[in-house]
């Protein structure tokens, strides 16, 4: 392995890890508080859980495809890859966050209210610290599935270690292909060990 | 005066089911009212009536002569302590953390709401030493349900609300911690509203009774009008209060 493809594999990988965690943050800042929103609106819990649901079935290709003609959030480049990349995080989040919060045990919320807590503290002394492990539990299979989805977002210029893959399919030359491979798969598995980890330890119960 | 609770014609409905009927009472300032009745009864649907956790579907529940849809039920809800059956002690808080809930609620000083965790849980017989850090899962059911004593009186509430109290605990801390009760009661001049379906503790523990029958109060009164009364259901406790003490003889 020449000393420019070990330079190029760092420099992709990073740019990789950037792609997937500012889609995480922003997927996870939009998507949090939007379930706790939905646990107090029944109503709209279908809807909003449906257009998710909808978003996740259309293949990857085909929404960054949709994306580029579109003005303003479209185009070619890094922010339509993320847009794309937010999209398919936020159903996983989103549904954690609504099951964990709504699997509280109703017996422990009726004590927080008859205690005296307020609707905000009952939202974040209970349901919240209850709701963890299943939060986290979302935000994991979603940063582990962004990681592969971020692959394809080579496709319209949104770099990372999808570069590698698509060359390699285009030359069809292994050492390209799995240059782009290996290390998104690995760090997969470090997201989900370390995001499992981390589920452990903040487990309240 | 009026009574600190007050009970007019309250009915309640939970979904399409009336629970309880055209129920009327009242608890004096001092006393310890005990609502006696089956399983079913409607015995916590009533206490959960109180501090509003439930609101009448019809009549009115006065709290010193407010009713409970006009109370600001934060504010009432911190000031009536809730031994809740079961305990329903928060499972992600520490044993000390759930006896001080209220009053961090209400915003005491650390050390204050420390010292007073301490000397409750040396109170219900649980040494902070062996139990402050546990967490309820680590408890057994009796303690847990001393855990919920301990909390319910943190903040010193004027009324007390009980739902089966000491249903879970041997007989021998059971008497102790009734014991504690009265105790308690005459030292502090508590007003109390307990539920059991124990005859023997709301006759040891009530200053009057009131005999709930398929969500009607079908009997209201003290000791010796209770054991005197003619009603078919109060008969009902009647005897188990003489198998009771078969047993004991
Ligand atoms: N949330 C609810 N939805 C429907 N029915 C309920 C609900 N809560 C209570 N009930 C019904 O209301 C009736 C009275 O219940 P309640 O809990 O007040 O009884 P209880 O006297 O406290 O009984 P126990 O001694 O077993 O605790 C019961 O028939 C019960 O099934
Ligand atoms: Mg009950």
């Amino acid at each position: 392995m020449s000393l420019d493809l070990g330079r190029e594999i760092l420099d992709l990988t990073l740019e990789h890890l950037f792609l997937v965690m500012l889609s995480m943050a922003i997927a996870a800042a939009l998507a949090i508080p939007a379930g706790i929103l939905l646990t107090r609106r029944t109503f709209l819990q279908r809807w909003v859980l449906g257009f998710a649901n909808i978003v996740q079935t259309v293949p990857s290709l085909a929404v960054f495809g949709f994306l580029i003609p579109l003005p303003f959030l479209g185009g070619i480049g890094k922010h339509t890859a993320i847009i794309a990349l937010v999209l398919y995080a936020l159903l996983p989040i989103l549904r954690n966050t609504l099951t964990g919060i709504l699997h509280v045990d109703p017996a422990v919320r009726e004590s927080a209210i008859a205690m005296g807590m307020t609707g905000r503290q009952l939202l974040w002394e209970v349901e919240l610290p209850l709701a963890t492990r299943t939060i986290l539990a979302g935000l994991r299979i979603a940063t582990v599935t962004t990681i592969g989805t971020a692959t394809i977002a080579a496709v319209i210029g949104g770099g990372g270690l999808g570069v590698f893959i698509f060359r390699g399919l285009a030359s069809v030359d292994t050492t390209l292909l799995l240059a782009g491979a290996v290390p998104a798969a690995l760090m997969a598995l470090a997201a989900d060990r370390g995001l499992e980890w981390i589920e452990h330890k903040l487990s309240p119960v | 005066m009026s009574p600190l609770v007050s009970f007019r014609q309250v009915s309640a409905r939970i979904g399409q089911k009336d629970i309880l009927h055209n129920l009327s009472f009242d608890v004096e300032a001092g006393e310890t009212l005990v609502l006696l009745g089956r399983s079913g009864s409607g015995k916590t649907t009533a206490l959960k009536m109180v501090n509003g956790l439930l609101l009448p579907s019809a009549g009115d529940v006065l709290i010193e002569g407010t009713a409970t849809p006009a109370w600001d039920l934060i504010r009432l809800r911190r000031r009536i302590g809730y031994v809740i059956q079961d305990a329903g002690l928060f499972p992600h808080f520490t044993v000390a953390a759930n006896v001080g809930l209220v009053p961090r609620l209400e915003g005491w000083p650390p050390r204050d709401i420390d010292a007073r965790v301490q000397q409750l849980l040396t109170q219900v017989g649980l040494p902070p030493a062996q139990f402050a850090t546990r967490y309820p899962r680590e408890l057994s059911g009796g303690q847990r349900q001393r855990v919920g004593v301990a909390r319910a009186l943190a903040a010193d509430p004027p009324l007390l609300l009980l739902d089966e109290p000491f249903g879970a605990l041997d007989p021998v801390t059971r008497v102790e911690l009734q014991q504690q009760f009265l105790d308690l009661r005459q030292g502090l001049n508590k007003t109390a509203l307990l539920v059991t379906h124990d005859v023997r503790e709301a006759l040891l523990l009530g200053t009057r009774i009131g005999v709930l029958h398929h969500g009607r109060m079908v009997f209201l009164g003290g000791r010796a009008e209770f054991l005197k009364a003619r009603d078919q259901e109060v008969q009902a406790f009647h005897a188990c209060l003489a198998e009771n003490w078969r047993e004991t003889i």
